[in-house]
C-alpha cells in the first residue's frame, strides 16, 4: 500500500505563492437567521398540508352546519385587525431595537403580546361558541379540518406569546446583547410569518367558506 | 377520588395485561435483552465508563462524535430490524400445507410493520444522517455544524423514537397496519389498541429530530464553507447532503402534519380519515406519500454521493461529469415531489392523473441513469483498485440498475394494476434500498472508517461481508420477483398453494446468507479493532483521497482543522497535494469551540415520556412531562455561555504530536 | 441558537435594516388589502360566487407578497439570496401540495364515488351511514 500513501510523484513545486491555509482566525457568518427562516419554510409546509386537507374536506359537511351558517365574519374582521396591529407594533419594536432603546422596545413588545392575547381570546370565544352550538370538531370532516387549521395557527400564536414573554425577561436581565437582538429578529420573522398564514386562513377558510 | 380512578389517572390504560408474558417468543427475547443489557451495563460500571460516556459522548456536541453515535444506533437497530426479517422469511418458508408456522397472524402483522418502520426510520435514516454529520463538515473545512447543540438534541430525539419502538415489544404491542399505517385500518375502530399509537409517537418524536438536523446541516453547508469553496467546488457528497437535507426539511413536515391528523382522529374523535361523517381515508394516503416519495430520495441521494467519492478515489480519476452530477441531483430533488401518486395508481384516480404521474416517474429515472453513466465513465480507463468500498460500489451498480428498471416497470399504470401490492413490489423496493442505500452505507463505512478511528477495516472480513450480502440479496429477492409475477400478494402469514413453497425456501436461504453478511461485518469490526496497530493510518489519507476530510489527521482533532483551508479547486485536497502544499506548523491561534451540554438528552427524555404517556392515555403524566420539556427548553435559552477557547498552546501540542507521527511514518 | 462565534459576530449579520416608512407603507397596504375582500364578501357586492372567490384569492396573494416585502423584508439579496431561494422552493411545494392534493382527490372522488363528489349536498350526506 505504500504507493497509495505516497504523494503524487509528478507534482511539481509550482505555485509556491498560493496560500492553502488561513493565517487569521476564520469566522463563518452566523447561521441563526437563515436556519430560522428554513424552519419557517418547513412550518409553512405543515400549514400547506392543513390547507390542502381543508381544501379537500372543507365542503364535506356530513349533513351538519356549513361555513355560511357558522362563520361570524365581523368577529373575524376584528380578529384580523388585532393581528395586523400586533404586526405593526412588533415592527415598531424592531425599529426601537435598532436604535438600542431597550425600554420603548420592551413596551412595544408588551403591546404586541397584548394584541396577540386579544386575538387568542376572540378565537377561543369563537371555538367555544361553535362547540356550544354542536358544531365541534367531531361533527363533520369540514369542522375537523376547520378546527385543526385555525387551531394550529392559534397554537403557533400561543407559542409566540410564550416566547415573547421569555424574551422580555431575557432582554430585561441581559440587555440588548447580540444574541438577544438575534432572537428578537427571529421572533419577528415568526410573528410576521403567522400573519402571512392568517391571510391564507381568513381568505381560504372564512371568506371563501361563506360563499355558496 | 377512589382507587381505580386514581390508578387510571396515573396509569391510563396501562395494566399488567399489557406485558405479553403469554408469547414465548417475546418472553425469550425479553430474557435475552435483559441478560445482554445486564452484562453491558455491568461491564460499563465495572470499567467505570459512565462518566466517560456521559461527558465525552452523550453530552458531546462535536459533530464527529454525534455522527458516530448515529452510526452505532443505526447498526444496533439494524440487528433488530433484521431479526424481524429473518422471522418473516422463516415463517413464510414453513407455513404451507396447513402448517400455521410459528407466528400467529397478529404477531406476524406487527413484525412486518416494525420491520419496515425500523429499517427506514431507525436504520437507514440514522446511518445516512450519521455519515452526513461526520463527513460533511470535514469536507467543507468547517469546525462544527451551524447549531451544535441542536445536533445533539436531534440525535437524542431520534434515539427516543427508536426506544419507543423497542418498548412496544415488551409493553403492549406495535401497529399491525403496515409501515405507513393506512386508515381506516389504523383508525380507532379497526385498531383500538396501542399499536398505532406507538407508531405515531415514535415517528413524531424521531421526526422532530430529523427535521431539526436537516435545518442544521443546510445552514452548515450554506454558511460555513471554507473560503474559496463556491457551490460548484463543493465535494459531491456535500452536494448530495445539501439536497437530502432540503428534502428532509421540505418533506418531514408533511409527515408530521398527516400523523397529527391521524392522532386527532384517534384521540379527539375528529373525522379526517374515517369512513363516515365526511372523512376520507384516501386523503391520508395522498398526504403520506407526498412525504413518502421524497423520503426514498432522502435515503438514496447521500449514498449516491458516497459512490461518487468512492468511485473517483479508487479509480484515481476526477469524477466524470461533476456538473452533470450536481444538476442530476438537483433535478431529482425537485422531481421527487411530482411522483407521489405512483404509490396508489390503483386507487382509481383515472387516466389523466395516472398518466401524468406515470410519466413524471419515468422522467425521474433519467437523471438517475445519467449518474450511473457518470460513474461508469469515471471508472473507464481509470486505475481501479478493488478495495472493499469499491467492491460495494460495483455491487451496487450491478444490483441497483435492476431495481431501477423494475421501478420503471411499476411506473406504467397498467403494469402497476397487475403488480400492485404483490411481492414484485416488495422485491423492487428491497432491490433499490438494499442494493442502493445499504450497499452505499457499507461502502461509506469502509471508506471513512479509517478517518473516524485511525485504522482501516480488515479487508478479508469486509470482502466476506460483501459477498454474503450480494449473493444473499440476489437469492432472497429474485424469488420474490417471480412470485410477484405469479400474483402472490405481500403481508401474508401463510399460503395454501404448495407449489409456491420452494421460492420462499430459496428466499429464506438468501436471508440466512445476508445474516452471515451482517455477522461478517460485526466480526470485521472486532478483528479490525484487534489488529488496529497493523491497520493503523498515520497519514490521515489512507486511500489517497481527493477531498478535504483527508487533509486532517485520522481521527481528526476536536477542532478538525488547526488552520481553515483555502479552496482553489473542486477536489481541494488533491489540488493541494498536486501543488505540494505543506502543513502550516506555526502561528496557532486559540480556537473557539462550543461547549458540551446535557440539555439535549433531558429534552429528549421528556419527549420520550410525553410519547409513552400519550400512548397509554396517561394524560396527567403526559401534561407534566410536556411542562418539563417546555421549562427545560426555556431554561436552556437562558444559558448564553455556550462556547470556550481551545488555547493556542494546546493546539500547538496536538499538531506537534501529529508532526512527530508523520515524521516517524516516513 | 448557535453562539459559538458569539463574542465576535455582529448582531445584524445578514439582518435587514428596517425603516418606519417601510413598516407603515406595508401596514396601510395590508389594511387596504384586508378590508376590501371583507367588504366584498360581507356586503355581497358581487353576486357571482366564482368571480368573488377569484377576486378574494387575488387580494390574498397580493397581500402575502406585501407582507413578505415590508414585514419579512424579503429581497433577492438577504443571506446571499438563500432566503429567496428557500422561499421560492417552498412556494412551489406549497402549490404542488395544494393543487396536487385537490386534483388527485377530486379525481378519486368523482371516479370512485360518482354522484357523491366532495361537495355533496346535504340530502346526499344525510343518506350516509
Amino acid at each position: 500500500m505504500s504507493d497509495i500513501n505516497a504523494m503524487p510523484s509528478t507534482a511539481v513545486a509550482n505555485n509556491q505563492d498560493v496560500e492553502f491555509w488561513m493565517k487569521e482566525d476564520h469566522h463563518p457568518a452566523n447561521g441563526t437567521l437563515l436556519g430560522f427562516w428554513i424552519y419557517l419554510m418547513s412550518d409553512c409546509l405543515i400549514f400547506a398540508c392543513l390547507f390542502a386537507t381543508y381544501g379537500v374536506l372543507g365542503r364535506s359537511y356530513a349533513g351538519g352546519p356549513t361555513g355560511a351558517e357558522l362563520f361570524d365574519l365581523s368577529l373575524v374582521a376584528v380578529n384580523t385587525s388585532l393581528l395586523l396591529l400586533s404586526s405593526i407594533t412588533y415592527g415598531l419594536a424592531v425599529l426601537e431595537m435598532q436604535k438600542n432603546r431597550r425600554g420603548t422596545m420592551m413596551a412595544w413588545l408588551v403591546v404586541t403580546g397584548l394584541f396577540g392575547l386579544g386575538f387568542l381570546g376572540i378565537e377561543m370565544y369563537e371555538f367555544a361558541e361553535l362547540i356550544h352550538r354542536g358544531a365541534g370538531p367531531q361533527r363533520s370532516a369540514f369542522l375537523s379540518s376547520f378546527f385543526t387549521l385555525v387551531g394550529t395557527h392559534g397554537l403557533h400564536v400561543t407559542f409566540g406569546i410564550v416566547w415573547l414573554i421569555t424574551l422580555l425577561f431575557q432582554v430585561g436581565r441581559f440587555g440588548l446583547t447580540p444574541a438577544n437582538k438575534r432572537r428578537i429578529l427571529c421572533l419577528s420573522m415568526f410573528w410576521h410569518f403567522l400573519d402571512v398564514v392568517w391571510v391564507g386562513v381568513f381568505t381560504f377558510v372564512y371568506l371563501m367558506g361563506v360563499l355558496p | 377520588m377512589n382507587m381505580p380512578d386514581a390508578g387510571k389517572l396515573i396509569f391510563g390504560r396501562l395494566t399488567l395485561e399489557a406485558i405479553p408474558y403469554h408469547e414465548p417468543i417475546l418472553v425469550a427475547t425479553f430474557a435475552g435483552v435483559l441478560v445482554i443489557g445486564a452484562v453491558l451495563l455491568g461491564l460499563i460500571t465495572k470499567h467505570k465508563l459512565w462518566g466517560y460516556l456521559w461527558n465525552e459522548w452523550f453530552t458531546s456536541i462535536d459533530h464527529k462524535k454525534i455522527g458516530i453515535m448515529y452510526m452505532v444506533f443505526g447498526v444496533v437497530m439494524l440487528l433488530r430490524g433484521f431479526a424481524d426479517a429473518l422471522m418473516m422469511r422463516a415463517q413464510q418458508a414453513v407455513a404451507f400445507n396447513g402448517n400455521p408456522g410459528f407466528l400467529p397472524p397478529h404477531h406476524y402483522d406487527q413484525i412486518f410493520t416494525a420491520h419496515g418502520v425500523i429499517m427506514i426510520f431507525f436504520v437507514a435514516m440514522p446511518l445516512v444522517t450519521g455519515l452526513m454529520n461526520y463527513i460533511m463538515p470535514l469536507q467543507i473545512g468547517a469546525r462544527d455544524v451551524a447549531f451544535p447543540f441542536l445536533n445533539n438534541f436531534s440525535f437524542w430525539m431520534t434515539v427516543a423514537g427508536g426506544i419507543l419502538v423497542m418498548v412496544s415489544l415488551f409493553i403492549g404491542e406495535f401497529a399491525k397496519t403496515g409501515w405507513l399505517a393506512y386508515p381506516p385500518l389504523s383508525g380507532l375502530e379497526a385498531s383500538p389498541d396501542v399499536g398505532v399509537d406507538y407508531y405515531i409517537w415514535s415517528l413524531q418524536v424521531a421526526g422532530v429530530g430529523t427535521t431539526l438536523s436537516g435545518i442544521n446541516l443546510i445552514a452548515t453547508i450554506v454558511k460555513m464553507r471554507a473560503p474559496g469553496m463556491s457551490m460548484m467546488k463543493m465535494p459531491i457528497f456535500t452536494w448530495t447532503a445539501l439536497c437530502t437535507n432540503v428534502l428532509i426539511v421540505a418533506a418531514f413536515p408533511v409527515l408530521t402534519a398527516v400523523l397529527v391528523l391521524l392522532s386527532l382522529d384517534r384521540y379527539v374523535g375528529t373525522n379526517f380519515f374515517t369512513n363516515g361523517m365526511g372523512g376520507n381515508p384516501m386523503m391520508y394516503v395522498n398526504l403520506i406519500w407526498i412525504w413518502g416519495h421524497p423520503e426514498v430520495y432522502i435515503l438514496i441521494l447521500p449514498v449516491f454521493g458516497v459512490f461518487s467519492e468512492v468511485v473517483s478515489t479508487f479509480s484515481r480519476k476526477r469524477l466524470f461529469g461533476y456538473a452533470s452530477m450536481v444538476y442530476a441531483t438537483v433535478v431529482i430533488t425537485v422531481l421527487s415531489y411530482l411522483v407521489w401518486l405512483h404509490h396508489f395508481f390503483t386507487m382509481g384516480s383515472g387516466a389523466s392523473v395516472n398518466s401524468f404521474f406515470g410519466i413524471t416517474t419515468m422522467i425521474i429515472s433519467i437523471p438517475t441513469g445519467a449518474k450511473m453513466f457518470n460513474w461508469l465513465f469515471t471508472m473507464y480507463r481509470g486505475r481501479i483498485q478493488f478495495e472493499v468500498p469499491m467492491l460495494w460500489t460495483m455491487g451496487f451498480m450491478f444490483t441497483f440498475v435492476i431495481g431501477g428498471m423494475t421501478g420503471v416497470m411499476l411506473a406504467i399504470p397498467p403494469a402497476d394494476f397487475l403488480l400492485h401490492n404483490s411481492l414484485f413490489l416488495v422485491a423492487h423496493f428491497h432491490n433499490v434500498i438494499i442494493g442502493g442505500v445499504i450497499f452505499g452505507l457499507f461502502a461509506g463505512i469502509n471508506y471513512w472508517f479509517p478517518k473516524a478511528f485511525g485504522y482501516k477495516l480488515d479487508p478479508f472480513w469486509g470482502k466476506c461481508s460483501f459477498w454474503f450480502w450480494l449473493v444473499g440479496f440476489w437469492l432472497a429477492f429474485m424469488p420474490l420477483y417471480v412470485l410477484g409475477f405469479m400474483g402472490v400478494t405481500r403481508r401474508m402469514n401463510h399460503f395454501e398453494d404448495p407449489s409456491l413453497q420452494i421460492w420462499f425456501q430459496i428466499a429464506a436461504f438468501g436471508a440466512v446468507l445476508i445474516a452471515l453478511g451482517i455477522g461478517a461485518f460485526l466480526i470485521q469490526l472486532w478483528v479490525s479493532y484487534k489488529r488496529r496497530e497493523e491497520l493503523r493510518d498515520v497519514t490521515g489519507d489512507p486511500w489517497h483521497g481527493r477531498t478535504l476530510e483527508w487533509s486532517t489527521s485520522s481521527p481528526p482533532p476536536a477542532y478538525n482543522f488547526a488552520f481553515t483551508p483555502i479552496i482553489h479547486e473542486a477536489d481541494a485536497w488533491w489540488d493541494m497535494k498536486e501543488r505540494n502544499q505543506t502543513r502550516r506548523l506555526e502561528g496557532y491561534l486559540p480556537i473557539h469551540m462550543p461547549k458540551n451540554t446535557s440539555a439535549g438528552i433531558y429534552l429528549a427524555a421528556f419527549a420520550f415520556v410525553v410519547g409513552f404517556a400519550m400512548i397509554w392515555h396517561m394524560f396527567l403524566i403526559a401534561g407534566l412531562a410536556f411542562l418539563g420539556l417546555l421549562v427545560t427548553a426555556i431554561g436552556h435559552t437562558f444559558n448564553y455561555k455556550r462556547d470556550f477557547n481551545i488555547p493556542a498552546d494546546e493546539v500547538a501540542r496536538t499538531e506537534a504530536a501529529r508532526t512527530e507521527e508523520l515524521a516517524a511514518h516516513v | 441558537m448557535s453562539t459559538h462565534t458569539e463574542s465576535h459576530d455582529h448582531p445584524d449579520d445578514g439582518a435587514p435594516h428596517s425603516t418606519l416608512k417601510g413598516y407603515m407603507l406595508g401596514f396601510f397596504l395590508a389594511i387596504f388589502l384586508t378590508a376590501v375582500p371583507f367588504w366584498l364578501v360581507m356586503g355581497k357586492v358581487i353576486p357571482n360566487a366564482q368571480t368573488l372567490a377569484v377576486i378574494v384569492l387575488v387580494f390574498a396573494a397580493v397581500q402575502i407578497v406585501v407582507h413578505m416585502i415590508y414585514f419579512l423584508h424579503m429581497n433577492a439579496h438577504s443571506e446571499g439570496g438563500w432566503n429567496m431561494l428557500a422561499l421560492m422552493f417552498t412556494a412551489i411545494l406549497v402549490v404542488i401540495t395544494l393543487s396536487g392534493s385537490i386534483w388527485v382527490m377530486y379525481h378519486l372522488n368523482s371516479n370512485m364515488m360518482p354522484g357523491m363528489s366532495h361537495d355533496m349536498t346535504e340530502q346526499q350526506a344525510k343518506s350516509l351511514p
